[in-house]
């Protein structure tokens, strides 16, 4: 069976390590938030200026001067605190914050990825998402393996505008987990039930697999 | 003592004219200048440039402006949540520069704290670096941006005094610190008016140096775009 969005996140949550500082894009990655590991502990950098990001607030709290990158009331944890953008890209673009994981377009097998513009049909902006990817050592996707209509989604090359160049470390799909490098994409796990040969078929990219992949653990 | 007070919004918008730049404070519809955008519409000064990270939504912030076809291009990050903002950018009415948000938030500092340009790496290899100069250091591939020239910065503080010292709060902070920097004129709008001597200083986000107008906001609306909540069970 194919992860829904839901478990995507769930698997990305493995990922986490304690002590790091995460920055979660809008969508699929917001969800991670759900399914920290125990004995992990983490702090949530949202980039409009907010460390230590909580869960959503109990209804009849919430606070307008409050909230995050994707404009939805939050809560500020203990030992959380408050920056200006200049300072919060700062800690972007200067390494601080460990691990990035966002939503992709495209991502091509040299780590290229496109998520931010389709010419002439949708134009909504970059935010923050350039100087994520330009910045961070740990760069995590988190998409669907195929696009709506059914097309790869790893490629060998992005046909859409960039937003970072080979900058993607690895990606967690519906289907698979696989890392990129040596201009390839390496298959790491398979979603449980999920086939060598369909993973094959949803990626476009150079795939490379080597000896027995396992099935991901939830 | 140096005081900074002005008597209301319309003294406030004194010089503002067709044709200029402006920055305005904000990051989505949070912390917004309310009042000086509404004051913005009654002038119906035209032809604008505007400075900031989002552009409102369709009925409300920057949205009220883009409705009444005053603004000529728009200089942000994101503006996925206005209808009227896409309608007018795919037909080319509105101009728009779109920029990795922390180069918009650094160019608005280095504006203010006179740094005519700054190397960064968002936007390597991508299209916002075409025609821009490029350059390695350290074996890693950087891009040349440089700062803006607004006439007016327009920000929203929590608090402040009548020297122009802010106080800012939660979120609300975000891009308002450093266009409070790089306005040739400042405006701030603020929730609380006090007496110099009244905040601590060891509190003060942005001294009145920066400042050059200030005055106390009416009836802030302070709209949430994206009402999420937990429900008690």
């Amino acid at each position: 069976m194919a992860l829904d969005k839901t478990q995507i996140a769930q698997r990305i949550a493995q990922e986490l390590q304690h002590n790091w500082y995460v920055n979660l894009g809008i969508g699929i990655p917001t969800l991670v938030a759900n399914y920290i590991p125990e004995g992990i502990d983490v702090e949530f950098q949202s980039e409009n200026g907010l460390l230590g990001m909580g869960p959503f607030p109990i209804e009849g709290t919430e606070d307008a001067d409050l909230i995050n990158a994707g404009k939805q009331t939050v809560t500020i944890l203990k030992g959380g605190s408050l920056f200006d953008s200049a300072m919060s890209f700062a800690m972007i673009r200067g390494q601080h914050v460990q691990l990035t994981v966002l939503g992709a377009m495209e991502v091509a097998q040299n780590g290229d990825i496109a998520n931010w513009k389709i010419p002439g049909r949708m134009v909504k902006g970059m935010g923050g998402a350039m100087d994520l990817v330009a910045s961070a050592d740990n760069i995590i996707v988190a998409m669907m393996h195929t696009n709506k209509r059914g097309e790869s989604k790893l490629l060998k090359q992005c046909s859409l505008p960039l937003t970072g160049v080979g900058c993607v470390t690895k990606i967690v799909t519906n289907l698979a987990v696989l890392e990129v490098k040596d201009n390839a994409f390496y298959l790491l796990e398979r979603a449980p039930g999920v086939s060598l040969e369909e993973i094959k078929t949803a990626t476009a990219g150079n795939l490379i697999i080597e000896g027995d992949i396992p099935e991901m653990k939830l | 003592m140096i005081n900074k007070v002005v008597k209301n919004v319309e003294d406030a918008l004194k010089g503002v004219a067709s044709g200029m730049e402006f920055m305005l404070g904000g990051f989505g519809l949070c912390g917004i200048p309310e009042n000086c955008i509404s004051e913005l519409v009654r002038l119906g000064v035209k032809d604008l440039t505007c400075i900031s990270n989002n552009a409102g939504v369709d009925d409300f912030g920057l949205g009220l402006l883009l409705q009444k076809r005053q603004i000529k291009k728009m200089i942000s990050s994101y503006v996925g949540e206005n209808d009227e903002f896409e309608r007018q950018m795919l037909s080319g009415e509105l101009e728009v520069d779109l920029i990795p948000q922390g180069t918009l938030a650094e160019r608005c500092r280095a504006t203010g704290a006179g740094i005519p340009a700054f190397y960064t790496p968002a936007g390597f290899g991508t299209e916002v670096a075409e025609g821009k100069e490029t350059r390695e250091f350290n074996g890693k591939m950087y891009v040349l941006e440089k700062a803006f020239n607004p006439a007016f910065a327009f920000v929203k503080a929590w608090k402040g005094d009548t020297a122009g010292n802010l106080i800012f709060k939660g979120t609300a902070r975000n891009f308002n610190p450093m266009m409070a920097m790089a306005g040739k004129i400042t405006v701030v709008e603020v929730e609380e008016l006090v007496e110099a001597g009244t905040l601590d200083p060891n509190q003060i986000h942005i001294p009145g140096i920066f400042v050059q107008r200030i005055f106390e906001g009416k009836n802030y609306e302070k709209r949430i775009e994206q009402r999420t909540v937990t429900i008690k069970s």
